[in-house]
């Protein structure tokens, strides 16, 4: 009976999946609900800001210089082809400020800042520190959770958008330092092109809901984890598969709405 | 005679702090805890002894109002625990300390912010007089000189004084220990069961030490609870308890390797599972 | 309030997020260049408009003077009812001709005005009358296979 079987541990995935789903929601409200210290006592979030947002500066803006300049080299290959070398700042920019920009930027700090946030949340809760703060009459919600969740949500953003302005520049370097296409149209071009609502607040816009999404999971894996060491390195895991995923499902959602009839 | 008869009478007559009262838990259908009844007069040190997995945990956390009993009701300070709501709770465990088994002193914070902590979430007090009593409190436990250090950069048993200097931060009525002992060098056990012992005395407070080491708590507690498998097998002051003739605790003072607690897990017939018969 | 080095880096991180987006709105958008509020609206009907899309630029000897805002089809006379949003600074007059023309051989399709010599000048929901189409590539290659077949006949 290897059939049955199959569709039981089916069934028993999908039940835990959609209950871990509504767990996580449920996380997702207590965070809200208990953020109040996160902005009146603004030095909690702060010092979450330095871990979360300022360490993965290096990785975002290198990984940003690099995407911007193969984006350059790869769209005048492509473009010259059809003789309009000078569409490339339009090319490079769209792709970065619409997708690359937020996807990449997000995927980066899923792997970065998100496992480090499940490892040390489930660490605290191996170690007992989380109980520990609940006997001492504080919420750890309040106290450990809510600051990590939006030091993630304002990071978020001014990462992507850092990750583009830098891939934009590897892209100018590419391509009109290097390769010589010209500088006047390559940014002249860009600008017709390049809508400020329609096109950067958009991406902004995913990177926000990218930052909300990865948090939300970062924390939820390792206020879940179990208290092992497996459990914790498991969870680490399943943060960054989980956000991966989520990330690229919720970008294509998102583009179908943005930027459909464009 | 005469003496035991008085101890017992004060025993009973010394107003209770905590009142443990039939307390029933079970956990996924597996009974945990039995109709427990304790009570912790005001001032004293009690011991729960057993062994690992008796519920000795599952107590102290009905204490903290971390789990809520099937049955029963444990009793702090006159409020029913399980009663409180979500303010009342975090109320009463502003009146409480814990000090869990391995301290679980907030790794992300120095020795200082650790023992400052409750300090600065519950008070208002100034940041100058906070320093000063983070200064007593680790001067208390002897680690005045470790303020500035990283709970990472401490040995085991200091970092044990250092969580019991946050336990008592706030002066609490009730202190709760959670295998103060596990883990620590022969020095480092007797420096914690001291310390114990002083802390309480000189708060005045109430001690319940939840631990398996029979040797270094009978030194020093005032009245000890045995536990197995979810009931209080045997009770009695630490003199008592060494002078018992009960099976059980016989065993678990003297720690003999067979008695009414068996050596070998219950398993298959040792013979045939070797494949030795037939 | 204290300060810490903790403080400068998030300092630096949050000033650093924040002037990668104004380089984006500025450089990158058109936010600097194109003013959204000093405009006004002119309409202007065609058989064909090609490819042309809203948002589309409308030139004027090749100066970016405005955008198209909305395109319908009017049932009335099967005609595409374009809407155009001018930029202020620029007056036309209102016998201003309007044609869909297309950015090198392939790239997007934008309007061109050419001015007309009326001292009128063209107002807020004003229509202008004389437009060309857009160019449709199957009728150009039609038009041309028929001259070729009628050469050839004679």
């Amino acid at each position: 009976m290897p059939a049955a079987k199959v569709i039981k541990t089916i069934g028993h995935r999908v039940i835990n999946t959609v209950w871990r789903i509504g767990l996580a929601t449920r996380f997702f409200a207590l965070i809200l609900m208990y953020s109040g210290a996160s902005f009146s006592r603004f030095r909690l979030t702060m010092k979450e800001l330095f871990s979360t947002g300022v360490m993965s500066l290096i990785i975002i803006v290198v990984a940003g210089l690099f995407v911007g300049m193969v984006l350059g080299l790869q769209g005048y290959e492509t473009l010259k082809r059809y003789g309009s070398e000078s569409a490339l700042g339009v090319m490079v920019a769209l792709g970065l400020v619409r997708e690359l920009g937020p996807v990449v930027a997000a995927l980066l700090f899923a792997s970065r800042a998100g496992s480090a946030m499940t490892a040390e949340i489930g660490l605290m809760k191996a170690t007992e520190q989380i109980t520990a703060m609940e006997m001492m009459a504080v919420n750890p919600i309040a106290r450990i959770v809510a600051p990590r969740f939006w030091a993630g949500v304002i990071s978020m953003p001014l990462l992507a958008a850092m990750f583009s302005a830098v891939g934009i520049f590897g892209g100018y370097f590419v391509g009109v330092v290097q390769i010589g296409v010209d500088e006047g149209s390559f940014w002249s071009q860009m600008q017709a092109a390049v809508d400020f609502r329609e096109d950067i607040l958009n991406g902004v816009l995913k990177s926000f809901v990218f930052g909300v999404v990865v948090t939300v999971i970062a924390l939820f894996e390792g206020y879940d984890a179990p208290p092992t060491a497996e459990g914790v390195s498991g969870a680490t895991t399943r943060t960054v598969v989980t956000s991966s995923l989520a990330i690229l499902m919720l970008d294509f959602v998102m583009t179908a709405i943005m930027f459909r009839g464009n | 005679m005469r003496h035991l008869l008085i101890l017992s009478l004060t025993q009973l007559t010394a107003p209770a702090l905590v009142e443990i009262r039939d307390l029933n838990f079970s956990y996924d259908a597996r009974p945990i805890l039995q109709g427990i009844n304790m009570t912790f007069p005001k001032g004293k040190l009690i011991a729960i002894m057993g062994l690992s997995g008796c519920g000795k945990t599952t107590l102290l956390r009905h204490i903290g109002g971390a789990l809520k009993p099937n049955k029963g009701y444990v009793k702090v300070d006159g409020q029913v625990i399980h009663e409180l709501d979500q303010a009342g709770l975090y109320a009463m465990r502003r009146k409480m300390g814990m000090l869990f088994q391995f301290g679980a002193l907030f790794t992300d914070m120095s020795v200082y912010d650790n023992v400052a902590f409750q300090m600065r979430e519950h008070t208002d007090l100034p940041e100058e007089l906070i320093h000063d009593l983070v200064l007593m409190k680790l001067h208390a436990v002897g680690l005045r000189g470790t303020h500035h250090l990283m709970p990472s950069e401490l040995s085991g048993g200091m970092a044990r004084r250092v969580a019991l200097a946050r336990t008592v931060a706030l002066d609490p009525m009730l202190i709760m220990y959670d295998e103060p002992f596990a883990g620590l060098d022969p020095i480092s056990l007797t420096v914690v069961g001291d310390l114990i012992r002083r802390l309480n005395d000189a708060l005045g407070a109430t001690s319940v030490v939840v631990t398996h080491d029979v040797q270094e708590s009978l030194k020093i507690v005032d009245y000890v609870y045995f536990m197995a498998g979810g009931v209080i097998v045997a009770e009695g002051t630490a003199d008592e308890i060494r002078a018992s003739k009960e099976d059980f605790v016989r065993q678990f003072v003297h720690g003999e390797i067979d008695g009414p607690v068996p050596f070998h897990y219950p398993g298959g017939n040792y013979r045939q599972e070797l494949n030795l018969e037939g | 309030m204290e300060r810490t080095t903790m403080d400068l880096w998030v300092g630096i991180f949050v000033v650093g997020g924040i002037a990668a987006l104004v380089m984006l709105a500025m450089k990158v958008g058109n936010l600097g260049s194109y003013n959204v509020s000093e405009t006004y609206q002119v309409q202007a009907y065609f058989t064909n408009i090609g490819g042309l899309k809203p948002k589309a630029s409308i030139k004027s000897a090749g100066v970016l003077v405005g955008r198209v805002v909305d395109i319908s089809l009017d049932t009335e006379n099967y005609q595409a009812k374009v809407s155009m949003s001018l930029d202020k600074r620029y007056q036309f007059s209102t016998d201003t001709s309007a044609k869909i023309l297309t950015s090198g051989l392939l790239g997007e399709q934008y309007i061109g005005l050419e001015a007309g010599a009326e001292e009128v000048m063209l107002k807020q929901g004003d229509q202008i009358k004389m437009t060309q189409s857009a160019m449709v590539m199957e009728d150009l290659i039609g038009k041309f296979i028929y001259n070729k077949a009628a050469e050839s006949a004679q």
